[in-house]
């Protein structure tokens, strides 16, 4: 098991509700496939640095999650059939990275 | 001929401030500023902290510039890189700060 990080740019155009079900869609594909999810983040409506796919804008979303190295591969061609989906990252977290995350998490919580 | 004689002096290293130079004249140590406050981790998350080690145009600038040892200076790259992908940070740009 390793640690990964996920972040994903949504289009503009979809509604809450669909944004909350592409999110859930890929929460359910790593629970599937034996992962592990520690925490997700929504960031919100983001303007983009750069114009993708003629849009200026995306929902930027976050998923933090513990899962064998071999569904990797198959997660990524599951970003990349779905339509929403603008743009993604996936990360391997080492040591360092995942302090930081948790970090992360904690500030985030004492603020809200 | 006086103005020859005038340009030769200078040549010499002849010249002379009658105020003594403040500007320059003292060479500050650069330092690694993740080294000395100890941070492990760059994060490609936080651009606004990124936009600290690339210029106007969006590139990234030279360690002789900021002093990040050359550990880091791959850390900042590969974060800001990141951060391009993800479009928190501009491949180009123009008056970025």
């Amino acid at each position: 098991m390793n640690h990964y990080e996920a972040v994903f740019i949504l289009n503009p155009v979809l509604s809450d509700d669909q944004v909350k079900e592409t999110v859930k869609k890929i929460e359910s594909f790593l629970k599937k496939n034996g992962s592990e999810i520690i925490s997700t983040e929504n960031w919100g409506l983001k303007k983009l640095a750069y114009p993708i796919q003629n849009k200026q804008s995306g929902f930027y979303n976050l998923i933090d999650f513990k899962s064998p190295p071999t569904i990797i591969s198959s997660l990524e061609t599951e970003f990349k059939r779905d339509e929403r989906i603008m743009r993604y990252l996936n990360v391997k977290l080492d040591k360092y990275a995942t302090e930081w995350s948790i970090k992360r998490r904690e500030r985030k919580t004492k603020k809200v | 001929m006086s103005t020859i004689e005038q340009a030769g002096k200078v040549n010499q290293g002849e010249i002379r401030y009658l105020t003594p130079l403040d500007i320059a004249t003292k060479n500050k140590k650069k330092y690694c500023r993740f080294k000395r406050s100890g941070i492990k981790y760059i994060d490609y998350k936080d651009p606004d902290f990124l936009l600290k080690f690339i210029n106007e145009q969006g590139k990234i600038l030279p360690r002789r510039l900021t002093g990040t040892s050359l550990k880091f200076q791959r850390k900042i790259s590969v974060a800001v890189k990141r951060a391009r992908h993800l479009a928190l940070l501009p491949y180009q740009a123009d008056m970025l700060k």
